[in-house]
């Protein structure tokens, strides 16, 4: 069963303040919601909803939209791996492949212990760090693969 | 902001006119003009800040936000006060958690300093200021888009007209500017419009942040003045092209933009040069590649970008992008014809200009321009085919 924390109140206080209309309020609730769960489900979608006066299939609706919210249950660290063209002219398919070997999940996925979620990615802005990914909120530029196993290998 | 407040709102509006100051997200339409376009007399007003810096090969903007929101909080300040707006709000792309995260912090210590608030500095001026972050989709970059996400909803863009000036952040009129243009506000006060103008080429004023990426020694973002010559961007600044490979092509302003050939690389980097050579300065993201690309690998590769962003509700943009790459996946993996390259033609055309937003017709860049400038690439992989054909 999914329930808001009193934390989580509190911070939806502060959040709906922003704005002068509540609805403006929907994706950061559901990037809270993903950022603690790792994942929103059907029971999240109908809380937020609860809370912001819309439907929970408007609340899908808009969800299903961006790529940062996932449905399923992810892993602690998600890596997001950028494969646009600044990063492909710099070696990316080959590191993603890399990875992808490393941490037995090629193509993408989520490790069986739950650790990583790996993911190409489109560009993440930062072009000029190429090759490069997002794990969870940290940029890594400039990879290789030693500087992949350097990473990965110290996430605790 | 001294210098702001000495002035009236409507002086500073007409100050940035003068400067020549053009938008620097991508569409360069002069900043001063677009703030006069208010719709007048009609309050609450909004300020919108697009920070959904996605154009492929762009990092400018992320490079600002994370060493100096200050500047971009001092950028705000100063065109709110210009355009008498007392709401902003700057919309992050979903994955520049950081850099919203240092920005709370900026608007904080900006607040206790008496910067933002309530009469601000003395001023009679009031402005709070936000951070709103997005949760991962190109098109929040286009301004009606981002104003439909900022407002709770799918990041599909507007009809337009109405203009965000007219009727924006929630119906009422709005100032939505790039990162880099609010950032060069507060330089344009206090050094003076005549400044700025004097720096650039005719229509082309100022300076521009560039992002040089891809086959170059040194990738990095640069700050140019406007006319400054792509070689010199590419060889001096950035180092030359890697291992010294030979330069094949390059795309002046991100992936949207119409691939050049190397034999356009003295171009200067300006707004109407560029526009004459056959392609776009858009969000000012230099990609370069060499000899040892192949072009319909690249076109392949930012054809999938489109397809995936395309937001889907205009019927040419979901289908003719999708399409486009499935037809590029087949002529990659030897599986083209003469045919295939003329549907792409054809799409292309079904396209341009009749999606309802620009992803459409950004779409159609890569491609048309690689059919354009390289079809030697095209016609290798359709020999290919015909070849182990025949060998069967």
């Amino acid at each position: 069963m999914f329930a808001f924390t009193q934390e989580d109140e509190n911070k939806i206080e502060k959040i709906v303040k922003k704005y002068p209309f509540k609805q403006s309020a929907l994706l950061p609730l559901l990037t809270l919601v993903q950022r603690r769960e790792g994942y929103i489900s059907p029971e999240a979608m109908q809380a937020i909803g609860k809370k912001l006066d819309m439907s929970p299939g408007y609340v899908q609706s808009v969800m299903s939209f961006y790529t940062m919210y996932h449905t399923e249950p992810t892993g602690r660290y998600i890596i997001l791996f950028c494969h646009n063209i600044s990063c492909q002219l710099n070696g990316a398919d080959d590191l993603f492949a890399y990875t992808g070997k490393k941490l037995g999940v090629n193509g993408g996925g989520t490790t069986a212990d739950k650790k990583f979620t790996l993911h190409k990615e489109e560009c993440l802005a930062a072009c000029c760090g190429a090759p490069m990914m997002r794990v969870n909120d940290t940029f890594y530029e400039n990879l290789t693969t030693e500087k992949i196993d350097q990473i990965l290998d110290s996430l605790p | 902001m001294q210098k702001a407040f000495a002035k009236k709102p409507e002086e500073i509006v007409e100050m940035v006119k003068a400067s020549g100051l053009r938008g620097r997200g991508g569409a360069g339409f002069p900043a001063g003009l677009k703030w006069s376009f208010l719709a007048k007399d009609v309050f609450p007003r909004y300020l919108a800040c697009n920070a959904d810096e996605s154009e492929p090969g762009t990092c400018k903007d992320r490079e600002l936000l994370e060493k100096n929101p200050h500047l971009l909080i001092e950028g705000i300040i100063v065109t709110c006060y210009a355009c008498r707006i007392e709401t902003g709000y700057i919309y992050y792309r979903g994955e520049f958690q950081h850099a919203s995260d240092l920005m709370d912090r900026a608007i904080e210590e900006a607040s206790k300093k008496g910067y933002l608030g309530q009469n601000i500095m003395g001023s009679g001026m009031n402005l709070d200021l936000f951070t709103h972050l997005g949760a991962g989709a190109y098109i929040c970059g286009e301004e009606s888009a981002l104003l439909n996400s900022l407002e709770g909803m799918r990041g599909e863009p507007r009809l337009k007209p109405p203009f965000p000036a007219v009727e924006g952040l929630y119906g009422k009129p709005t100032v939505i500017n790039n990162v880099e243009t609010l950032c060069v506000v507060p330089w344009i006060i206090n050094e003076g419009a005549e400044k700025h103008a004097a720096l650039g080429t005719e229509k082309s004023k100022g300076t521009k942040l560039v992002s040089v990426s891809g086959h170059v020694k040194k990738p990095g973002n640069y700050e140019i003045v406007l006319g400054t010559p792509t070689s010199e961007l590419i060889y001096d600044m950035a180092g030359g092209i890697r291992n010294d490979n030979k330069l094949k092509a390059f795309i002046p302003g991100g992936s949207s933009a119409n691939i050049l050939p190397a034999d356009k690389v003295d171009v200067p980097y300006d707004y109407e040069a560029i526009a004459e050579a056959g392609s776009m300065l858009g969000s000012g993201a230099l990609i370069v590649m060499d000899h040892t690309v192949n072009i319909v690998e690249s076109a392949l590769r930012m054809s999938y970008f489109y397809m995936h962003e395309s937001c889907g509700k205009c019927t040419p943009c979901r289908e003719g992008t999708r399409w486009m790459w499935q037809i590029l996946n087949d002529i990659q993996n030897g599986q083209g014809s003469n045919e295939q390259v003329e549907k792409l033609e054809d799409i292309c055309d079904n396209m341009s200009f009749k999606c309802f937003c620009a992803l459409g017709d950004a779409a159609v860049a890569p491609v048309a321009s690689s059919i354009m400038h390289f079809r030697s690439d095209y016609d290798e992989l359709i020999k290919k085919l015909t070849t182990s054909s025949v060998a069967r």
